[in-house]
């Protein structure tokens, strides 16, 4: 019989091995996936770290302005939420979409962004 | 049979002569829609309504005369003199800016409408707009857009019911502009933020609607759902630009979002619909002033990011689900589980203490109120004395929705078979408008649209069925071949055109089977048993339609074939409901909601008498006074007052500042002396009272005055309401307490009242006055209307001081009674 100690050394190894498992088996299928959709990935990633970069700054000198704070960080999180929505439309493996050309999808990525960044520069101040 | 490129192109001809019936009932729609609001400009006049609107009217002037940047950074003096109030920053923008823009382009096409005309019509051309709102709205729920059916020798019966079928369902979404409760806040003249508001949460609705729901039943693409994602956020801006309750979709909408993961039924469709709304809404309504921060800042916005946050970790999760195997995936759950729910806490702590750190949990006085309808009457006092703000009557729902309170409900069961991510979206919001218009009868307005959206379902569900029962049971009365019948059965249950084209002579007795499984609650079940067995034999003969199992609404459309007769009365019996519904509300629109409170009829032997008293003394006012004289009156006609008088006031509707206006209520509260060094302290120089006695008009100053006793007494201590009630009641006749008869506003109401009939017999309280003769000391009585309806006084000037102060003898026994008097709570006044 194992004592209590042992256990728990036990389930923390598997649990770590698990982990490494898991990550492994995480990179191999996200290396499947077509380039394209790994640029889009890439950008959300970009705009997310912006995002995260302007609360700290925010964190440091205070949020006077608060509407430019509030601007800037909206546009990184608006402009990400709007590549996700590309990469799930263009993305072939999503069989709900699979009518939509690309092009128009890129093209509502735009226009969206473009009214988007308007609303922003006017929220600037 | 039919050759199918024929039945083809009859359908489309069919199409082609639908859709242009469905425009022209469209039309007819929004015409009467407008029409029926225009009772108010037929038996008054052209004239905009009750009090908000000349608010909205004296901005809406502001800004066509000076422009928008004047009107965007406007400070106004001219009321809540002299604190003067923000109005950029205060009001709601829409309203104005619709009416401006409208004014503005039919100016430069060189029809020169006033802005009164504009602004009094704005509200029945948005009340159409309203209705065809709805019947976009509608038809996503209904599944209602293609013609069905190509049934061969029987054009005639398939175009008449088809006829039907659409004649009524547009009929009946065009309840929707026919709903007392709706029509009583946007008659011609009624220039209030829900006239455009209601259309404002249509609109985003359907679009809302629209961004996710991909699978249109049309043939047609629509794949653009980021775009109207898009356009749903620009519709939801100008719903916040219009009017306070937007609160109500940017907490709807999640409500949704979070039923719909909840219950499985989460797509990618739901996150590109939901995800940009977000985002650009709390941009787009941090643009308008009055939102501003709070936006972000408010609990009434913080479910929106709670879901937000909520529906990228689902996201993330199918995501990851795709893209693992399922040990793997187990794994990975338990990870995600032990880290997000350490994050979790962490995140819900510090939301906590922000929360809780706010007196009101963050939300504002208005949501609370709503949220718990006791807040209201023990917190807000001016909250609570406005009669809109009461809970509704029983009686009060069957006069605003009348008929559509029953079908409501069925409705609500026709929604659930089968349930789509639209219907489920209908039915939370008919029962959030249910809840909150039981907390107030002016959300009544929002329980509208709700409502007639749920009936036209479920009217249009029952003409369904007795369309199709009296369509299946005719050719029997011409004799038809059953093969034809069988046709006609198939042809109601396929959806489109293409796969009646696809004429397949394989069809599996499985299948037949499998439909017998699908559809488990049938009431003729033997029917369906010949149907099916006549079926099988024509498929031996290998004419056959394909029947697609999958097509859902197959599983929703029972074969429910009632007979003939009692499907043909049954139809006509439902147009008779319909026809008592549209009677009852042309009488209510008429009758109830026509009436611009600011001018009166009434009927008696001799005619009809007009009480236009308030523009009289507004007309009096503003040519007989001085443009910078300040008018005090209670908070009601303020408004009015600035609108139509162009004078200063201290208080008006916005009721911003409960101090301000407690400082009236107690000087109409206080003696003549005390309520005249108040006035003076803050310059005025009139004093307007609304007195109903003397024609028998119930909503005067005197029967508010309790609510002045509260307000000036929640705030100045010396005010106590039981010293003006005698034995708990409420009374101005001759048992009224001193206090009571001493009071300023008992004054200015009844000052000479007595020589109109010798004995001072209040025709409102039904009692003669009390205090019968007296003399007035500080104000002196400058105007009273035709009808003694409203009463305007000038304070005094201060006695001039002599040279050389005479000295009084001062009684001993007067000296400790005014001592003792100050022992008692200080007057701050005195």
């Amino acid at each position: 019989m194992l004592t209590f100690r042992e256990l728990e050394f036990k389930m923390a190894k598997s649990s770590t091995s698990d982990a490494q498992a898991l990550f492994r088996s995480l990179r191999s299928a996200y290396a499947a996936t077509p380039t394209n959709l790994k640029i889009i990935d890439l950008y959300v990633v970009y705009a997310i770290t912006t995002a995260v970069i302007q609360v700290v700054y925010m964190g440091i000198v205070g949020s006077f302005p608060f509407n430019s704070f509030l601007a800037g960080v909206l546009s990184c999180v608006g402009t990400a939420v709007l590549a996700v929505c590309l990469r799930i439309q263009v993305n072939k493996e999503n069989k709900e979409f699979k009518d939509l050309p690309p092009e128009r999808a890129f093209a509502d990525f735009v226009l969206c962004n473009l009214v988007l960044h308007l609303v922003v520069i006017n929220f600037l101040g | 049979m039919v050759d199918p490129s024929e039945a083809k192109g009859e359908g489309s001809l069919r199409k082609a002569f639908g859709g242009v019936l469905g425009f022209f009932i469209l039309l007819l729609i929004g015409t009467l829609a407008f029409s029926i609001r225009l009772f108010s400009v037929i038996k008054y006049e052209s004239v905009i309504h009750e009090f908000d609107p000349y608010f909205n009217y004296r901005v809406t002037q502001f800004l066509t005369k000076n422009g928008i940047y004047d009107f965007w950074n406007w400070f106004d003096d001219r009321t809540w003199y002299p604190l003067g109030r923000v109005i950029g920053g205060t009001v709601y923008p829409g309203l104005t800016l619709t009416a401006g823009s409208i004014w503005w382009l039919l100016n430069n096409l060189n029809i020169p409408l006033s802005v009164e005309t504009v602004c009094v019509f704005t509200a029945p051309i948005f009340s159409a707009n309203a209705a065809w709102a709805t019947y976009l709205l509608t038809k996503a729920p209904a599944h209602l857009f293609e013609v069905k059916g190509t049934g061969a020798g029987l054009t005639a019966a398939v175009l008449l019911a088809m006829v039907i079928l659409f004649l009524l369902v547009f009929l009946l979404i065009s309840d929707n502009q026919n709903v007392p409760s709706y029509i009583s806040r946007s008659v011609a003249g009624s220039y209030d933020n829900e006239a455009v508001a209601i259309f404002a949460l249509i609109f985003t609705f359907y679009l809302y609607i629209k961004s996710s729901d991909l699978k249109n039943y049309t043939q047609t693409l629509n794949t653009g759902s980021l775009f109207y994602a898009t356009l749903n956020a620009l519709s939801y801006f100008y719903m916040v630009c219009s009017w306070g309750g937007y609160t109500f979709i940017i907490n709807l909408i999640p409500m949704h979002v979070l039923l719909c993961i909840v219950t499985g039924r989460y797509s990618s469709r739901l996150y590109i619909a939901y995800a940009p709304l977000v985002v650009f809404g709390t941009l787009l309504a941090s643009l308008v002033p009055v939102v501003g921060f709070n936006a972000v800042m408010t609990s009434e916005h913080f479910a929106s990011f709670l879901v937000f946050i909520i529906i990228h970790v689902v996201a993330l999760v199918y995501y990851i689900k795709g893209i693992l195997s399922p040990k793997m995936f187990k794994v990975a759950m338990t990870l995600i589980v032990t880290i997000g729910i350490a994050v979790c806490g962490a995140v819900l702590a510090i939301l906590i203490a922000l929360v809780a750190s706010s007196p009101t949990k963050g939300w504002s006085g208005r949501s609370l109120s709503l949220l718990d309808p006791t807040y209201a009457s023990k917190y807000i006092p001016i909250i609570a004395s406005v009669s809109e703000h009461q809970p509704p009557t029983w009686p009060s729902y069957f006069m605003d929705i009348n008929v559509l309170a029953f079908l409501v409900p069925a409705g609500i069961v026709a929604c659930f078979l089968p349930l789509s991510d639209a219907s489920s979206f209908v039915i939370l919001y008919i029962t959030t408008s249910v809840y909150f218009s039981g907390v107030m009868v002016r959300l009544m307005l929002v329980l509208a649209p709700a409502a007639c959206i749920m009936s036209g379902i479920a009217l249009s569900e029952a003409f369904d069925v007795f369309t199709r029962s009296i369509k299946f049971q005719l050719p029997k009365l011409f004799e038809t071949p059953p093969s034809d019948v069988w046709q006609l059965i198939g042809d109601t249950n396929n959806g489109t055109q293409d796969e009646l084209a696809k004429v397949d002579s394989k069809i599996p007795t499985e299948k037949s089977e499998t439909t017998v499984k699908e559809r488990p609650s049938k009431k003729n079940r033997k029917k369906e048993k010949e149907i099916l067995e006549k079926g099988k034999e024509i498929k031996e003969k290998g004419k056959e339609n394909v029947e697609k199992v999958s097509d859902k609404r197959q599983n929703a459309k029972k074969l429910l074939v009632l007979p003939l007769e009692a499907s043909a009365v049954a139809i006509l019996l439902l147009i008779i409901l319909g026809a008592f519904y549209v009677v009852h509300c042309v009488w209510a629109a008429a009758e109830a909601y026509s009436a611009p409170s600011i001018v009166l009829t009434s009927h008696s032997h001799d005619g009809l008498h007009v009480f236009d008293d308030f523009r009289e003394a507004y007309a009096w006012l503003k040519h007989n006074t001085d443009v910078d004289d300040k008018v005090a009156s209670w908070w009601d006609y303020g408004y009015q007052t600035t609108a139509m008088a162009n004078r200063t006031v201290i208080v008006d509707n916005n009721t911003w500042n409960n101090t301000h206006i407690a400082t009236v209520g107690t000087a109409m509260s206080s003696p003549e002396k005390p309520a005249w060094e108040i006035f003076n302290s803050l310059d005025v120089k009139y004093v307007l009272v609304v007195f109903g006695g003397f024609v028998g008009y119930p909503s005067d100053d005197i029967n508010k005055f309790l609510w002045m006793v509260r307000i000036g007494g929640g705030v100045f201590p010396h005010i106590r309401e039981p010293d003006y009630l005698r034995d708990g009641q409420y009374r101005i006749d001759a048992q009224a307490t001193p206090t009571m008869l001493n009071c300023l506003m008992y004054k200015l109401s009844y000052y000479r009242f007595v020589e109109t009939d010798g004995k001072g017999f209040d025709r409102v309280r039904r009692t003669e006055i009390g205090k019968k003769h007296f003399k007035l000391t500080h104000f002196e009585e400058v105007f009273t209307t035709h009808h003694w309806m409203v009463r305007i006084y000038k304070l005094k000037p201060p006695k001039n001081m002599t040279r050389g102060k005479s000295k009084k003898k001062i009684n001993p026994k007067t000296r400790t009674k005014i001592s003792y008097q100050k022992n008692r709570n200080k007057n701050p006044w005195q």
